[in-house]
């Protein structure tokens, strides 16, 4: 089975013309892209090409300078939208993991579900508890952060954001602080969520992650998507200059 | 040695002398907690509108207020905000001067507190609020359960050593008319005209005051790292 079978051609996100400048240094110069329900969405691109920017403009920890996005159909650049609650909605992971030092890992997971009432707090522990057994992690529950391994660490970063029940999920380079033996762990999950229908985009390095379970790969550089196709067509087939170099560099 | 019990006898236990340095005990510690919880409220009011103006660039009035609170505080001497707070600013009142002193003192403390919480708030990394914000946390929740538990953690040695200054400081206060411990020191001098006695007692007092509340703190200190190796 493939991940591509999940995909609909109902429009989860809708980016229009998005624009972010940081003083006069202009990182993304209008991009315009639709990411339906059941895509997985890779990113990819040189290092300063606006990718991360471009993801984290999707729930706003960015604020663009220009142009729209609408989630669920709703404008959420708007400054009068509760980002707050359609924040709720869009599961995050960071390439440091930003787990919460001071709480135990039940407690990074149920927080805000419980806080922003989501769940009980029965409803919560229950629910991490599941989750933290899908991914081998449930007799880590009461430890801290710190006593983790990097992979151990993303997992969990991961299982807080699915305690929110997301309809996405934002990656931002989440293999990359990583050592390269807990890379696996991490990819393994990721595909695993793909396979059970998790609407995705992925910004990364890992080209095998792309090929193998994007259901279309997008090419940034200079603030603009230059490319985007189906994996397969995106990787044999690469039409913009600027890709075929990248590729030719990297693979 | 009988001249030492001679001269402890008339400092302390002569006319119970001792139990003017209780009274200036317990005057010394209500105006520190007084202060102090003034302080801690003034300081952390002010790190929280000076972090959110430095995050997002708004409430600007209330910034620059702030920062001249910050400035006008720090840049004069204690004893002179002492002063004006009693005779010029409560001085028609009849507000007891030790309710005064403690007022004053927290706002004095406030700016350092102040100073101190802003740093342990900027010594979280961004990606706690952004790990906060991206599961849909409020400003207020995020910084509420997330980033000012840490802050504190880090900052409690630095608030343990404004305590401890403010406790001292408060020996001023006698210029305002209170009995606190040092001024009783100074009345027992006044009626036997031995200094060294009654302000090696009062000095000892203050020492264990200090190592009381250093004692205590550190064992807090503890508690709260229990989530580090």
């Amino acid at each position: 089975m493939s991940a591509s079978q999940n995909v609909n051609q109902e429009t989860l996100i809708e980016v229009k013309d998005l624009r972010k400048a940081f003083g006069e240094n202009e990182v993304l110069t209008g991009i315009t892209t639709d990411i339906k329900r059941g895509e997985v969405v890779v990113i990819i691109g040189p290092s300063g090409s606006g990718k991360s920017t471009f993801l984290r403009s999707l729930n706003l920890l960015e604020t663009p300078t220009g142009g729209t996005v609408l989630f669920e159909g709703i404008n959420i650049t708007d400054p009068k939208t509760d980002i707050d609650l359609h924040r709720q909605k869009m599961g995050m992971v960071f390439q440091h993991f930003n787990l919460f030092p001071h709480k135990t890992i039940l407690e990074n997971i149920t927080l805000a579900p419980v806080v922003l009432k989501k769940m009980t707090k029965d409803e919560a522990v229950q629910k991490a508890e599941e989750l933290l057994g899908r991914v081998g992690l449930l007799d880590k529950k009461d430890t801290y952060p710190e006593q983790l391994s990097g992979g151990q660490k993303q997992r969990i970063a991961i299982v807080r954001s699915l305690a929110m029940d997301p309809d996405v999920m934002l990656f931002d380079e989440p293999t990359s602080a990583l050592d390269p033996e807990m890379v696996g762990e991490v990819l393994e999950l990721m595909k695993q969520l793909a396979h059970d229908g998790m609407t995705m985009v992925v910004v990364t390095h890992e080209m095998g992650f792309a090929r193998e379970v994007g259901t279309r790969v997008v090419f940034m550089d200079e603030g603009q998507i230059k490319e985007q196709a189906a994996p397969d067509e995106f990787f044999q087939n690469p039409k913009d200059e600027r890709l075929k170099e990248f590729l030719s560099k990297i693979l | 040695m009988a001249d030492f019990s001679a001269k402890f006898y008339a400092n302390f236990i002569k006319d119970d002398r001792w139990l003017g340095l209780v009274t200036g005990l317990k005057v010394t510690i209500i105006v520190t907690l007084e202060a102090l919880l003034l302080g801690v409220l003034i300081g952390f009011l002010i790190a929280i509108i000076r972090s959110y103006h430095d995050k997002t660039g708004k409430f600007k009035i209330l910034d620059i207020l702030c920062r001249v609170y910050l400035t006008v505080i720090r840049g004069t001497p204690t004893m002179i905000q002492i002063l004006i707070m009693y005779l010029v600013v409560f001085g028609a009142s009849s507000l007891d001067s030790i309710i005064i002193g403690g007022i004053a003192f927290g706002i004095n403390s406030g700016a350092y507190v102040a100073e101190i919480i802003r740093s342990g708030i900027m010594s979280i990394p961004a990606g706690q609020t952004e790990a906060g914000r991206s599961l849909g946390l409020s400003y207020r929740q995020t910084m509420w359960l997330i980033i000012v538990p840490q802050a504190f953690k880090n900052v409690l040695p630095a608030l343990v050593n404004e305590m401890i200054v403010l406790i001292k400081e408060t020996a001023i206060i006698g210029y305002i008319g209170e009995q606190d411990l040092t001024k009783a020191a100074m009345i027992i001098q006044s009626r036997t005209f031995d200094a060294f006695m009654p302000l090696l007692a009062a000095a000892i007092i203050y020492l264990a005051l200090v190592m009381l509340l250093t004692f205590f703190m550190n064992k807090l200190e503890r508690r709260l790292r229990t989530n580090e190796r």
